[in-house]
């Protein structure tokens, strides 16, 4: 099963409705209570990385039988760094974004200790995929 | 503990009424929200000065069932519908953060 979400930047304080109606639909799945919050809060830092940094994009969730693979493509200005992108801390969040409490450096890595595997490409100029998978094997 | 159990300290204002027996069991104190996202637990009861819409994302997320937005901030009308829509508690004080934190501590024994 696949499940597709447009992610909107203009209201940056609306950020996170994607997943929050991903773990409506995990719920209904029957996908267990640990797995859902796990697979939520990596997701919820990639959507709101695709608002503060790079304008929105588009989420692709495919459910299958012993993964969920989590795609968040957009068009933004890529990563320059991304050693520096994962480490605890770093941000360049704009102000507006860290009054909102956002920019806390904390993304990248709680998606990278949230999930079980996570790959990252990205281009100067032409904009970053990020790919989150979650086990569901017992 | 639940959520109920709050509402008769006087300096909490109930704002959006939820599960009111939800289970709480302890706290945590933050307003960068990803900081949140990673360390808050589960059943707490999150002491934030954020008012917007994204704090009850992150507590619907984190299955947070009550938030205090401290200092008298106050939440706009989107926030208030979506933690009804949420099944989140909003409560408000006009203390700061450590001080209710205090009081719930010293009078609740949270
Ligand atoms: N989708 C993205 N497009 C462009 N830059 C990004 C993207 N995601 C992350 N970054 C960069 O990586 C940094 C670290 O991200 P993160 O750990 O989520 O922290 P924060 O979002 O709080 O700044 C960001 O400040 C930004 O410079
Ligand atoms: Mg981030």
């Amino acid at each position: 099963m696949t499940f597709n979400y447009e992610v909107d930047a203009s209201v940056p304080e609306m950020a996170g409705r994607a997943s929050t109606e991903f773990k409506s639909v995990l719920k209904q799945l029957g996908v267990s209570a640990k797995v859902i919050r796990r697979i939520s809060i990596a997701m919820y830092e990639g959507e709101i990385n695709m608002v503060i940094h790079a304008n929105g994009g588009t989420i692709t969730c495919q459910v299958d039988e012993n993964q969920i693979e989590i795609v968040m493509a957009d068009v933004g200005p890529g990563i320059p760094d991304l050693d520096l992108a994962m480490k605890a801390g770093w941000s360049t969040a704009s102000p507006q974004a860290r009054e909102l409490g956002f920019g806390a450096g904390m993304g990248m890595p709680n998606m990278k200790k949230f999930s079980d595997e996570m790959e990252v490409e990205t281009q100067i100029g032409v904009g970053t995929t990020l790919t989150l998978r979650f086990n569901l094997a017992a | 503990m639940v959520v109920r159990d709050l509402l008769d300290l006087k300096e909490l204002k109930l704002l959006q009424e939820a599960d009111l027996d939800a289970a709480i069991s302890g706290g945590y104190m933050g307003d960068l929200l990803s900081v949140v996202m990673g360390e808050a637990e589960e059943e707490q009861l999150w002491i934030t000065i954020q008012s917007h819409v994204n704090v009850v994302a992150v507590a619907a997320l984190k299955g947070i069932p009550a938030v205090i937005i401290a200092h008298g901030y106050e939440p706009d009308e989107e926030t208030l519908a979506k933690a009804k829509e949420e099944g989140i508690t909003l409560l408000s004080t006009e203390l700061d953060p450590f001080s209710i934190a205090k009081k719930l501590i010293l009078e609740k024994g949270l």
